[in-house]
């Protein structure tokens, strides 16, 4: 259950006491990004008095996580969890469990490990021979044998066993009828009692096969993300905001990518990912330039547009009044357009009275940026 | 000879009397491309561009004799359109479609295990052949026919490095888009391999991304084989770690998909790789001197 306040959370911790007769409670912060417990994150409370005190604690906090960097994440809201590590007839144990591409088969694997809760990419890197990976041939999906294969690897017997199998095959028709990219379930808990569980998870959705689940867009938390990001997203800007001082302009994702490398290599550092796409039309270059401008970190901005269908002069055009209807750009602005109609923008740009440097080869573009910023 | 397509082609479009589908076989067929026909599914018999509309790819087929299909269909009708044409019997199947769910793909590529049809793509430019054939949305001026192959994940970076290829003197023999989602079927090791064996190819330039290992995976298999000088470069070197840059599949998801850990298992197989994408023509000129002296 999930609450807002620290009342809503001793409500919350009454109800699952009501639904599930425990009397500890686990009290996690929600935010999108892994790593809360090191962070302080993730309190047990033991009393309705301590839910209400963990709860007040983490929301509105500041939580800073290995992958949340320095700056972290502000808990808007807490997960009240029932305690599942209670006491029992037989031992808790924590396994591994995720559900991803292979890209090199182009099949889905379930990948598991009897080491649970603890960071996979170490147990890879340090007992790779306690990783196993279980690959589902999708004319017929995941079998039967495959999911007893999983329970006996994990070392299950009895009670656990059929209840892995069980939650085996119910999370991989999860993964499958949800369109997601990537699960990972870690711990995956087997109680003192054998029942198994997920106790947190990780779940990365298929952008491209949103359209087939309308009702994930009502679940979307926005204040989970970059703000700039979501505003260029609702102009069909592909923006990803990065630390550096140069931002850039530029058509196609691999030009984007490696117009990013040309900054480094000239001695900044990108300041965003941003791929106008195909259409690079005035309104989208002003919109463009509005939201990198919004990052103050940004001492100069390198537009790179290689125009193959789109025609050079009319970018060059589009550039030009997008700065005029802007105003002041108090960056200078290195422009660089090649393809179709590249020497008529070029002149465009030159003709244009405006404070912007244009160059024709990326080369010239490189030598560009590294004098601007010096 | 080159590679995939030649003038000899004979291409149909599926997604034909779409916008998308229109202004690139109009486009296309400017180029010289031998354009035989459509396909959309309820406008056969029609007629479109000057060249028959057919309702399925099986009709357009027995027809025209098309041997090749090029694919603008939408995001969610993709797939299937891609396993018709592959049952259809149709060799070279070119997906520009972008937006494909990766689950539809990882079915497709499961039906085409035991086709005799060639995908290349989806989510790519597509491949031209330079002066005879554009089965793609390249703009074709820029590729101006000569020895160099080029097999890229990006589209408009494809466009920057043919540029460069010719600014510096040199031409391109075929261009191969291969595409820059998780599932893609045609593989940078498969171009570079047809480029391998191609009379009229004398250099390749093979670019890369970062996510995935598909550019290590050809590394490894020119050093076993290649016959040629490579060229490489990889994007996305100021990339961080799990965010997606713009394509689907470009993604850092641990330490060997980054592009630095790309360009060392490259540089110890033996292609010359460059840190900055603004000197792959100069280069691949340059390594083609030092082999022909």
């Amino acid at each position: 259950m999930v609450a807002d306040t620290s009342d809503e959370a001793v409500a919350a911790a009454k109800e699952l006491q009501k639904q599930t007769g425990t009397g500890w409670w686990v009290v996690k912060a929600q935010i999108h990004a892994g790593g809360r417990g090191k962070g302080g994150g993730v309190k047990l409370a033991k009393t309705l008095d301590k839910v209400k005190e963990k709860a007040g604690a983490i929301i509105g906090m500041q939580l800073i996580t290995p992958q949340t960097g320095p700056q972290g994440k502000k808990v808007n809201k807490v997960l009240i969890a029932q305690d599942v590590y209670y006491p029992g007839p037989n031992k808790t144990a924590e396994f591994y469990m995720s559900v991803l591409l292979n890209r090199q088969t182009g099949r889905n694997i379930i990948m598991y490990s009897t080491e649970g809760g603890m960071d996979i990419e170490e147990v890879a890197a340090h007992t790779p021979e306690k990783i196993f990976k279980e690959e589902v041939d999708p004319k017929v999906g995941l079998q039967g044998f495959q999911t007893r294969k999983i329970a006996f690897n994990l070392g299950l017997s009895g009670n656990a066993f059929k209840e892995m199998t069980k939650f085996v095959a119910a999370l991989y028709a999860a993964y499958i009828n949800s369109d997601s990219s990537m699960f990972e379930i870690n711990p995956v808990l087997k109680t003192s009692d054998d029942k198994i569980i997920a106790v947190d998870a990780k779940v990365n959705l298929d952008d491209n096969a949103l359209f087939r689940h309308a009702d994930y867009a009502a679940m979307r938390d926005k204040t989970e993300e970059d703000p700039t990001e979501v505003e260029a997203s609702e102009h069909d800007l592909n923006y990803v905001k990065l630390d550096g001082n140069v931002g850039c302009m530029v058509n196609g994702a691999g030009l984007a990518m490696a117009t990013m490398d040309i900054i480094k290599l000239a001695g900044g550092e990108p300041a965003n990912f941003l791929d106008v796409g195909g259409t690079a039309n005035a309104a989208r270059v002003e919109k463009a330039f509005r939201i990198i401008l919004k990052d103050p970190n940004v001492k100069a901005i390198l537009v790179n547009i290689f125009g193959g269908i789109v025609r050079c002069d009319r970018v060059a055009q589009g550039i030009v009044d997008a700065y005029k209807s802007i105003g002041e750009i108090p960056v200078p602005i290195i422009v660089r357009l090649q393809g179709t109609n590249a020497d008529e923008a070029k002149k465009i740009i030159d003709q244009s009275g405006l404070k912007v440097f244009s160059a024709i080869l990326l080369k010239e573009a490189a030598d560009l940026v590294a004098k601007v910023i010096k | 000879m080159s590679v995939l397509v030649n003038k000899n082609s004979k291409i149909i479009v599926q997604g034909f009397t779409g916008t998308e589908g229109t202004f690139h076989a109009t486009q296309m067929i400017e180029y010289g491309t031998n354009v035989v026909g459509g396909v959309t599914p309820g406008k056969g018999g029609s007629k479109h561009l000057d060249r028959p509309v057919f309702n399925t790819v099986a009709d357009a087929v027995k027809q025209t004799g098309a041997d090749v299909s090029i694919v603008f269909v939408p995001p969610a009708f993709a797939g299937d359109a891609i396993m018709e044409a592959a049952e259809a019997g149709i060799k070279l199947v070119v997906a520009i479609t972008e937006g494909i769910p990766t689950k539809d793909m990882i079915q497709v590529r499961e039906y085409l295990r035991d086709k005799n049809t060639r995908l290349i793509g989806p989510n790519c430019p597509g491949v031209i052949t330079a002066g005879e054939c554009k089965v793609g949305i390249m703009p074709g001026f820029v590729f101006k026919a000569g020895k160099i192959g080029i097999v890229s994940k990006s589209g408009t970076l494809t466009y920057e490095a043919a540029d460069q290829v010719v600014k510096a003197g040199a031409g391109i023999s075929t261009a191969i888009g291969i595409g820059g989602d998780p599932i893609i079927a045609t593989t940078t090791q498969e171009a570079v391999e047809l480029f391998m064996n191609d009379p009229d190819t004398e250099a390749i330039v093979m670019i890369g991304e970062i996510g995935g290992s598909l550019e290590a995976e050809a590394a490894r298999w020119i050093k076993q084989n290649g016959t040629k000088p490579v060229v490489g470069f990889i994007a996305g070197q100021t990339a961080p770690p799990g965010r997606r840059m713009g394509h689907a599949g470009a993604i850092i998801g641990g330490a060997d998909d980054t592009a630095a850990a790309k360009m060392k298992i490259m540089r110890e197989c033996g292609i010359t790789v460059v840190e900055s994408p603004a000197v792959i023509g100069e280069t691949i000129v340059e390594v083609l001197k030092k082999v022909v002296a």
